[in-house]
């Protein structure tokens, strides 16, 4: 079996999009070196992978899960609470990766076998209820998780701003842990994205979008459904969970609001949906947008010109659209936009008018 | 002498509240092609669908090679070597001709030489090979879903209604694939509104009516008897050709 899928976005556009975002990312800490910058780049080499894993359930199966950031929350803890008790550097990070990941693949896959032989929706309330027991045990367990307040901890030395990996500056930037931090974060994305990729155009893959578009169908075929759901749910927990040890890495810090709360659950329905169900390129695409929405769209309203506000007739109609705090209303806005005009997400439309 | 491939016996199903099998009673011998008939809403898709444990029988039981597949998950009968050719064309459209193929297969690979024997019987399906089923017209759908049907040594093959709304050319190419496969021994199940298609391809024939078989014989009797023919189908089968 070849390592890489061959899998390509589909459409020129969509490859320039996902190449621009890839060499974007790779030279980041030296175009813009700040710490802002580079934990928004973090942030969404992370969230390829989370997104990218929830179209392994949406998009590839069919499969609407609210509990998804159980999962991620689990990897992130599995980090977080080992370092916080100073068991270890990096044989913590690396255990607490592989246990974060186990257990999350493990629950993920038995929450579909018991769940998934109901209707769709009702699987999807199962995922609801899941995803707030999930929330009330991690505020509640505060000896474990330190409940509201979450989890601060120290990472090994040599990813922290202190340390020096090069005496001199590269490129007039100072090679420091926060740098390595990154890379390591967008490296372990980027195989954790390609491992992905390559198994949804496996033979599994395959099963898993004929099982989407037609159940029955491929029962007749001889496939058991709910074992494959189950497996597809499983890998789709296991990789969330590995986004979450990597978000706990950058963060160094874990609470309920960070990885559990119902908004992370939303933005990663809405990178999926806006990039394109389906497609793995699509979410990573639509997780670059949202994620850069987050955090550029209110200082984008900030520094908007005076001048605006200030002109005849619409100025006092817009002045006050455009207040910073009403970035979510552009954001919705935004949204409402992508969706007309590719109502298949972003790939997902570029592939069709490329089949037309 | 040994028994059917497929024995049904006093097989009833009910979809919700509604009771459509009414204790079907079917044989299907081996190496032969028998054709399920019978006006819209007799049961003949419920018989074939509850065959393959897609509803579940709520009465009688269903034999299988002797093995009684009447409990059986849908995957497990297939696994028994049972083909099923839905009567929606079963094609999954958002594949590409290629993947559609592919599922079919034992181990995600090609016997060659059924796939090329496929070819030669459907070309445009070699021409399609790498396109979306979704851009398949309905003919070539059906083509393809017989085909996929075909990639694999089976013990029966269940087909529904393979004829449905296609132009005769397609009709003729389907007899042949049907022909083709009765002669290397496959075991065919054939629902059939055309009595062309049925005589030309039927050894037996069972005639359905309000979820029962009401006759069961050889496919040259009925075809020679128009008068079982009014009485069974309201109509002659030359009115049909």
């Amino acid at each position: 079996m070849k390592p890489l899928s061959g899998d390509r976005p589909g459409h020129p556009a969509a490859t320039a999009l996902i190449l621009l975002l890839l060499a974007a990312l790779v030279a980041l800490p030296f175009v813009l070196p700040g710490a802002r910058a580079m934990g928004t780049g973090g942030r969404i080499a992370i969230f390829v992978v989370l997104a990218a894993s929830y179209d392994i359930l949406l998009g590839y199966t069919g499969i609407v899960s609210f509990a998804h950031t159980v999962f991620f929350a689990i990897g992130a803890y599995a980090v977080a609470i080992p370092l916080a008790r100073g068991w270890g550097g990096w044989e913590s990070i690396l255990l607490g990766t592989l246990a974060g990941a186990v257990c999350a693949a493990t629950l993920s896959a038995a929450i579909a076998l018991l769940s998934l032989r109901v209707r769709a929706i009702f699987f999807s309330m199962v995922t609801l209820a899941a995803a707030s027991l999930a929330q009330l045990l991690a505020s509640q367990m505060r000896d474990v998780t330190g409940g509201e307040d979450g989890i601060t901890f120290a990472l090994p030395p040599a990813l922290t701003p202190a340390f020096r990996l090069l005496a001199e500056p590269l490129f007039g930037t100072r090679v420091d842990g926060r740098m390595l931090t990154y890379y390591l974060i967008l490296a372990v994305a980027l195989i954790l994205f390609l491992a992905m990729l390559r198994i949804v155009n496996s033979p599994f893959g395959r099963v898993l979008q004929a099982i989407r578009e037609n159940a029955f169908r491929a029962e007749a075929l001889g496939y058991r459904v709910v074992t494959y759901r189950a497996l597809a749910s499983g890998l789709a927990g296991g990789f969330a969970a590995l986004a979450g040890s990597l978000f706990a890495l950058q963060l160094r810090y874990v609470g309920p609001d960070s990885v559990l709360s119902f908004d992370i659950m939303v933005d990663i329905l809405l990178m999926v949906v806006i990039g394109g169900m389906g497609t793995l390129f699509g979410p990573a695409l639509g997780a670059a947008l949202i994620v850069m929405c987050h955090t550029y769209l209110q200082l984008a309203l900030q520094s908007m010109p005076q001048t605006v506000r200030d002109l005849p007739l619409i100025g006092p109609l817009v002045g006050p659209l455009l207040a910073p705090d009403r970035w979510l209303l552009w954001l919705g806005v935004l949204f409402v936009a992508i969706v007309y005009a590719f109502p298949a997400g972003i790939v997902g439309t570029l592939r069709q008018r490329r089949r037309a | 002498m040994t028994g059917p491939l497929l024995r049904l016996s006093g097989v009833q199903t009910h979809i919700g509240r509604y009771h459509i099998l009414h204790g079907v009673d079917l044989e299907v011998p081996e190496g032969r092609t028998t054709v399920l008939l019978g006006r819209n809403g007799a049961g003949k898709t419920t018989t074939l669908r509850t065959i393959m444990g897609l509803w579940r029988a709520s009465a009688g039981a269903l034999q299988f090679g002797g093995r009684d597949i009447t409990r059986m998950e849908t995957p497990d009968i297939a696994r028994l070597g049972i083909a099923y050719v839905p009567e929606t064309m079963g094609v999954f459209t958002q594949l590409t001709v290629r993947e559609n193929f592919l599922l079919a297969t034992a181990g995600g690979r090609f016997d060659q030489r059924r796939l090329q024997g496929v070819f030669g019987l459907f070309p445009i399906l070699e021409q399609k090979f790498d396109q979306t089923a979704g851009g398949l017209s309905g003919g070539q759908k059906q083509m393809l879903a017989v085909a996929r049907a075909m990639l694999e040594p089976c013990r029966l093959m269940i087909v529904d209604e393979p004829t449905k709304g296609l132009a005769p050319s397609i009709i003729t190419t389907l007899i042949e694939a049907f022909r083709l496969l009765a002669d290397a021994g496959t075991t065919i199940l054939l629902v059939e509104q055309n009595f062309h298609l049925a005589r030309s391809v039927g050894d037996g024939v069972a005639a359905m009516d309000d979820g029962r078989v009401v006759h069961a014989g050889r496919m040259a009797d009925l075809a020679a008897d128009e008068a079982l023919q009014a009485r069974l189908l309201g109509l002659s089968l030359a009115a049909h050709q």
